[in-house]
């Protein structure tokens, strides 16, 4: 729905005083987007790539249209407010990171919206995402504004990505159901690119051939 | 199926699509019109109410989701908070309007029970979700600091 659209359902219900208060609906609400279904490519298009390293390297930048797409940058931000939207604006309500675990300051936390599923909402266009663990990655775990290499610096390092062992990041790519909500992402929001099961097993491959993070 | 829950301390029970808003069902078949619907659409805080004690926006909670579950709306909130609360707005004659009011109050009672003490910012942050069209954001600021008896820096 437009905004013009939403400001005249709210007026039709005697409430134009409140569609006018509510100034910065969020992307999602104003513009569908449109961008089309993005795949990722196969473990097996990388078999030309003779060098393990290059290798690596070329399958790591594949992962890459999964790990920056703003269905995983959304919630992964260098400051204490998570974004929304395909446009990534900063999200609306002005929520904060709040507790050391990312779920929102007392009396507003991310579940006084945000449920155990997704929920399309009741008048009209969108919805809001929902997990049963929604809750703003940690600071560490930024990716928002950095480069590829970084991110994949940052993904190997155990001081900053949640202690785990690269077989654990890959179950959590493969298998994590947090990760399996961008794949998910309910009505009004672009998917992440592929399936969860190719981003698990490109990870592996990325594992196998030394992770090597691109230039 | 019937979807039971508890509402304001009593048992409760909705028979209908268990995708329909608890703030509909609250409203138009329980007849607890104190819930105000405002934009449906989790931005501006007015069908706030409180699930196991909890702030909720009940216009983005599908009642099939609170089965079991324990619904507090303004009817019904109680308790030395609630009455704190409560006797703060009064005394600063809070409300112009007054159509947000439910859901400032509600906020402001999760926000005390989650946090009896809170500074200034824990009260930007807390209140950032309720938007009041009148404009008595600084009422409602003082009206908090009162009940929770805290001075605060800021006006
Ligand atoms: C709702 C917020 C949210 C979304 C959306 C989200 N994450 Fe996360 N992510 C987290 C949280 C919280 C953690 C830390 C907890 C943990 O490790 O399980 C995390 C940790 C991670 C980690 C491990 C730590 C690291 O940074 O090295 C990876 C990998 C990851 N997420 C990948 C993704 C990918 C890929 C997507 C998108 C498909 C995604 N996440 C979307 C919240 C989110
Ligand atoms: C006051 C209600 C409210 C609270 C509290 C809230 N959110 Fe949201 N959030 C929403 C709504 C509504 C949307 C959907 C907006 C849209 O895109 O239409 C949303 C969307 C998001 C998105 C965007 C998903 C995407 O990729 O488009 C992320 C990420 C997010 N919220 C994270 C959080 C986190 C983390 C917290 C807690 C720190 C939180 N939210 C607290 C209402 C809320």
């Amino acid at each position: 729905m437009s905004r013009a659209g939403m400001k005249l359902q709210l007026q039709h219900l005697g409430l134009a005083a409140l569609a006018i208060a509510a100034v910065a609906l969020p992307a999602a609400v104003i513009a569908r987007q449109s961008a089309a279904p993005v795949g990722l490519q196969p473990v097996s298009a990388f078999a030309g790539i003779a060098d393990p390293a290059a290798r690596s390297a070329a399958i790591f930048t594949e992962m890459g249209k999964v790990l920056t797409h703003p269905r995983c940058l959304n919630c992964h931000p260098r400051t204490d407010r998570p974004r929304q939207g395909d446009a990534m604006a900063l999200h609306n309500p002005p929520v904060v990171r709040g507790n050391a675990k990312g779920e929102g300051a007392p009396g507003l936390q991310c579940s006084t919206c945000h449920g155990p599923r997704n929920v399309a909402f009741a008048n009209g266009t969108g919805s809001i995402p929902g997990h049963p663990l929604w809750h703003l990655a940690p600071i560490e775990m930024a990716w928002q504004g950095k480069s590829l290499r970084e991110i994949c610096e940052q993904l190997k390092d155990r001081r900053r990505n949640g202690g785990k062992t690269l077989a654990q990041i890959h179950e959590h790519n493969a298998n994590d159901t947090l990760v399996g909500w961008g794949w998910n992402p309910g009505p009004g929001r672009t998917p992440a690119p592929g399936t969860q099961a190719q981003f698990g097993a490109l990870t592996k491959a990325w594992i196998d051939t030394g992770a090597k993070c691109p230039t | 199926m019937a979807i039971d829950f508890q509402l304001n301390g009593k048992p409760a029970s909705f028979a209908g699509d268990p995708e329909t808003p608890l703030l509909w069902v609250l409203r138009d078949h329980l007849g607890l019109t104190g819930t105000k619907y405002g934009c449906g659409v989790a931005q501006c805080g007015a069908c706030t109410v409180h699930l196991d004690g909890k702030n909720r926006r009940s216009c983005v909670t599908p009642v099939g989701t609170i089965a079991g579950k324990s619904v507090t709306t303004i009817e019904g909130v109680t308790g030395k908070t609630a009455e704190a609360v409560r006797a703060a707005w009064v005394g600063l004659d809070v409300p112009q309007c007054g159509f947000c009011q439910s859901g400032q109050g509600m906020s402001a009672i999760g926000l005390l029970t989650a946090k009896p003490k809170p500074t200034d910012d824990d009260i930007d942050h807390a209140m950032a979700g309720n938007i009041c069209r009148c404009a008595t954001y600084v009422r409602i600021r003082q009206a908090i600091k009162d009940a929770a008896g805290v001075k605060g820096v800021r006006a």
